[in-house]
């Protein structure tokens, strides 16, 4: 019996390489989850792009639910994103935000200028501060909050077809659930 | 053309690796001599022909054929000469060939040094080697094909990573290699020894040789060893000087798949010794074997398969990590079950005290185990926190770093105990009392390195007083075996190997936590002729120029480093901006010494170079380290080494007893001819 | 697989070697324990934009801002404790080179010392029961270098 003992080890081993390689493929490697999910969203007050001395603040926005939308002039995978903001995200019907970050705001209305703007709102986050309290590592994110200021979802790089199918859609429906109780 | 007949060589290479596998084993399973005597031509004809397919493959990168997909991708027509030859290995596709050639070079050598051994256990350890080598051909060849072809050809390749443009990178893998698959030798014969029934229990009607099997084991053992404590000793001194931040170890996952067969490695060599002197100890030699090239594999698949993520690893592909997995499953599990059916089911061996060097050992063998399941267990553990769903777990160097002091403290503390116990039985008072002047200098160095440098911490204290301790504890055993053992007789190479690779433990000790404790590093704001003093020197910042190589543009700063008024040293850190992929690479500078390193990085300018007057330099932020006892890491590592070398050369492993053993009531190896004149054998 | 392998490199690169070299970051310490503080904190905590580089070392305008943030908090007077809490609570465990314990590393920090245990028990309990024989076959050693014993 004893000898046996290493085969198991090993089998043990084999089982939790094996899920390694299917995680792996379902999974990106460099996702980190976030520990904001469940919790209130932080609290920040950013300037307009286009209006630098108007300002909204996360309070402005409680009463209904928002889509926060990292993005910045100088990321490539955001000029992909674009597309199905406008396409996918915004006939949703949520309102989005999107929030400039670490960006030279010339840069970003040359880019919302080339590409079209699918925001309710532009806001812009230059040095990063707000994006460090929202644990923003990367461009895109986006977050969902919900009426009450409850993160409920946080999208790691950027959309596409299946993940709004697979995760956004359901916390939205699930969001709404709720709501209407 | 000529790609495409590389191509084929693998694939000739493949069919006789089968033909190397499966007819010795075959053959010698059922007594057919003619099958047997198949092993030794195939290993042959199977070299011949991987040679072949490496010599195209080099050919292709000195030539810069870039019609070859994998020439394109690793270098480019401004790659200097020199590191055409090494970026044949700069990937995955090329560094697999690198393996099985390897792979096949240890069995050549196999084959050819083995003529006195009996050829039943030659063609079971050939036909092993042979599976093995069948597997990673037919990985090559399916997954991994270093001669696909890119059509048309490109007019110029990608880039060497600039990273892997250094002649550490010549040297690291290959030797790096060396050791990591060495260990399939010693895999192989435990596998023949297994199939070949040497082990199984009672030992009747056995022959004498097939006991002998660790006997010849270990030298091959010793030299992959030796070899990859080299390959890792390499490694961490170049990621020293190139990676700029002054570390040489991050246990980073692919780093720790190195040091994982290298602790089990470190066991095997241990457990071998008592179980070719004593017969005990079977099952330990015998797993030890099978684990240590198991984590060989295993480090190849964590490489390579995505399933961690690492400054180090190749491109992952999940369909190649499914691939090396299911090649790891047969080849482990199937030696653990051979093991599980044929192991000695009786523990065998003369029978020892509790008080004895054989206890010391199997305390050795425990804890470097432990050591290596530690390591295997931190490194996988966020695989385990994603399965678990307990979220990502990050582990590095704080829980790494801590838990092998903590197993390796008894091993540092026994050390000294090891040489001097008996076999059988020790005398531990007689042995303490012998051993106390190693413990009073090693207290008496701490105290007053304390007294010198007043702000030394805790580690410092602890690596002045465990490598004193260790290196005066093994030269009072060599002075002792001096004053004791006949003249001509006192140290047999063996002996004089495990002196050697003790002592360099002593000075590997002393390199880590004496830099640990001692280093200082600081990044700091230079103005031109500006300077300021880190670690008791003065550096003065001369000022920044361009500067050119063959394949780069550099920023080249200039820093004067005086001690006391003198100067010591002229440091020239650089920026280089490389023309293949544009990136941009920090190349330090070290001005090395056996008692400290300098070392400066270049960092960026800090005023705007528009505002400074034309041919000025303005501000620049440099990185310093002073490091105290860093390079005794590295001369630590090569100690052991020259020790494993010197442990192989031991002419008694080469010698069959001339005898055969007919003390059937004993299941213990003949030694009378082995062992030197003078001893009694029982 | 061009693609995907160009795509590799290039984020190893870009990981490695951003375009510019924000790692060394001169910064107005007061005194040099305060910069070793800073620099121990720094090379326990993770980047998460090059995931294998910690934060001293790393290149990415990211960790340049987070040192920053450090360096403030600190001179805010934050313990180191706290700094990491403040991370932790927006960039999740990860961040941290160590890891905490709680339920789910008990495995990690519990199991190499487990396993010591273990095989210590077993040792002493194999080699307890050989001692037996060992001490009957062998009364009367002496310390002699040339009996075989001894030789090695």
């Amino acid at each position: 019996m004893n000898r046996l003992i290493p085969l198991f080890v090993f089998f043990a081993l084999v089982g939790l390489l094996g899920f390694g390689i299917y995680w792996n493929k379902h999974h990106e490697m460099s996702e980190v989850p976030s520990p904001l999910i469940g919790k209130a969203a932080p609290d920040f007050t950013l300037p307009l792009l286009y209006e630098p001395e108007k300002t909204i603040s996360g309070k402005q926005l409680l009463g209904a639910p928002y889509l926060l939308n990292v993005f910045g002039s100088w990321c490539p995978t955001c000029q992909y994103e674009h597309p199905i903001l406008t396409q996918q995200i915004k006939p949703l019907g949520i309102k989005l935000i999107g929030l400039d970050w670490k960006d030279e705001p010339d840069d970003a209305k040359r880019w919302i200028a080339q590409f079209g703007n699918p925001y309710d709102a532009l806001i812009t986050d230059r040095d990063g501060r707000a994006g460090i309290d929202f644990g923003v590592y990367m461009a895109p994110e986006t977050f969902l909050v919900d009426a009450k200021g409850v993160v409920r979802y946080k999208r790691i790089g950027m959309f596409t077809e299946e993940n709004i199918r697979d995760e956004l859609l359901p916390k939205i429906a699930q969001m709404q659930r709720e709501a209407s109780r | 053309m000529l790609p495409e007949l590389g191509q084929f060589a693998l694939i000739l290479a493949l069919l006789l690796a089968a033909v190397q596998c499966a007819l010795p084993i075959f053959g010698a399973w059922r007594g057919i001599a003619g099958l047997v005597a198949v092993a030794r031509p195939a290993v042959a004809g199977q070299a011949v022909f991987v040679v072949l397919a490496f010599g195209v493959l080099t050919y292709a990168f000195v030539t810069q054929d870039f019609s070859v997909a994998y020439v394109a991708q690793n270098s480019n027509l401004a790659l200097p000469w020199y590191y055409r030859f090494s970026a044949v290995w700069g990937a995955h596709e090329g560094s697999l060939l690198l393996w099985i050639l390897i792979l096949n070079l240890w069995s050549v050598a196999v084959a050819t040094f083995s003529r006195k051994l009996p050829d039943v256990l030659i063609a079971r350890v050939l036909g092993v080697l042979g599976f093995i080598a069948f597997g990673f051909l037919l990985f090559t060849i399916v997954t991994s094909n270093p001669f696909a072809r890119h059509l048309p050809g490109l007019a110029d390749g990608a880039d060497l990573n600039p990273i892997l443009q250094d002649p550490g990178l010549i040297m690291h893998p290959p030797m790096l290699y060396t050791g990591y698959v060495g260990f399939s030798v010693a895999f192989a014969f435990a596998i023949a020894a297994l199939l070949g029934g040497a082990e199984s229990a009672g030992g009747e009607g056995r022959s004498a040789e097939l006991v002998h099997w660790v006997r010849w084991a270990r030298p091959w053992t010793n030299v992959a060893w030796a070899f990859l404590t080299f390959g890792i000793t390499l490694g961490s001194w170049w990621a020293y000087y190139v990676l700029g931040w002054g570390g040489w170890w991050f246990w980073d996952p692919v780093e720790n798949a190195s040091f994982m067969p290298w602790l089990v490695g470190t066991a095997l060599i241990h457990s071998q010794a008592v179980t070719e002197k004593r017969g005990g100890f079977r099952a330990w030699t015998l797993l030890l074997s099978i684990f240590a090239f198991s984590l060989s594999l295993l480090g190849t698949f964590l490489v390579r398969s995505g399933v961690l993520t690492s400054v180090h690893a190749f491109a992952s592909d999940p369909k190649r990590g499914l691939f090396i997995l299911a090649f790891l499953t047969i080849v482990v599990g199937g030696s653990l079950t051979i093991y599980a059916l044929r192991a000695p089911k009786v523990a065998g061996g003369r029978p020892f005290h509790f008080v004895s060097r054989e206890t010391l050992l199997l305390i050795n063998n425990l804890l470097f185990t432990c050591a290596a399941a530690m390591v295997l267990l931190g490194t996988l553990y966020p695989l385990i926190g994603d399965a678990l769903g307990v979220g990502r777990i990050s582990v590095g160097p704080p829980y790494f770093g801590f838990m092998f002091f903590l197993l390796m403290l008894p091993v540092v503390l026994l050390l000294p105990f090891g040489p001097m116990f008996r076999w059988a039985a020790a005398d531990w008072r007689a042995v303490l009392r012998s051993l106390l002047p190693a413990l009073a200098l090693a207290l008496v160095a701490a105290v007053l390195a304390k007294l010198l440098i007043n702000d030394l911490p805790i580690r410092g204290l602890i690596g002045v007083a465990a490598s004193l301790w260790v290196a005066m504890g093994i030269s009072l055993y060599a002075i002792k075996r001096w004053r004791d053992a006949p003249a001509g007789r006192r140290y047999t190479p063996e002996m004089l190997g495990m002196i050697l690779a003790h002592f360099g433990v002593a000075i590997f000790l002393a390199g880590v936590l004496i830099t640990e404790a001692a280093s200082v590093e600081s990044d700091l704001r230079f103005a031109p002729n500006e300077s300021k003093t880190i670690g008791g020197l003065d550096f003065r910042f001369v000022g920044v120029q361009h500067a050119q190589g063959p394949n780069f543009a550099a920023d080249e700063g200039t820093l004067e480093v005086r001690h006391s008024g003198q100067l010591v040293a002229t440091l020239h850190p650089q920026k280089r901006q490389y023309v293949g992929g544009g990136s941009v690479q920090t190349k330090s500078d070290i001005d090395p010494g056996l008692f400290r390193d300098v070392y400066v990085a270049l960092g960026e300018p800090l005023d705007d170079p528009a505002k400074t007057a034309q041919g000025a330099t303005g501000a620049w932020a440099v990185r310093v380290y002073v490091k105290p006892f860093v390079r005794w890491i590295w001369l630590g590592g090569l100690f052991m080494m020259i020790g494993g070398f010197t442990a192989a050369t031991d002419r008694r492993f080469r010698v069959v007893a001339e005898r055969r053993n007919d003390a059937s009531d004993s299941d213990v190896p003949a030694e009378v001819d082995a062992l030197p004149a003078g001893a009694v054998a029982r | 697989m061009n693609r995907l392998l160009a795509f590799a490199t290039a984020a190893l690169l870009l990981g490695l070697f951003a375009l510019d070299a924000f790692a060394i970051d001169p910064l107005p310490f007061k005194d040099r324990s305060e910069e070793v503080r800073f620099q121990n904190l720094t090379k326990q905590l993770r980047c998460l934009v090059c995931q294998n580089q910690d934060l001293a070392d790393s290149d990415a305008p990211l960790a340049g801002d987070l040192r920053k943030q450090v360096f403030e908090m600190m001179r805010a007077g934050k313990s180191d404790a706290q700094i990491k809490e403040y991370l932790v609570a927006r960039y999740n465990d990860f961040v941290l080179y160590d890891p905490p314990l709680k339920p789910g590393t008990w495995l990690l920090w519990f199991t190499p010392l487990a396993l010591v245990l273990i095989g210590a028990f077993a040792v002493v309990r194999i080699v307890r029961a050989r001692g037996r024989l060992a001490v009957a076959a062998h009364a009367g050693v002496k310390d002699n270098v040339n009996s075989g014993d001894d030789d090695w």
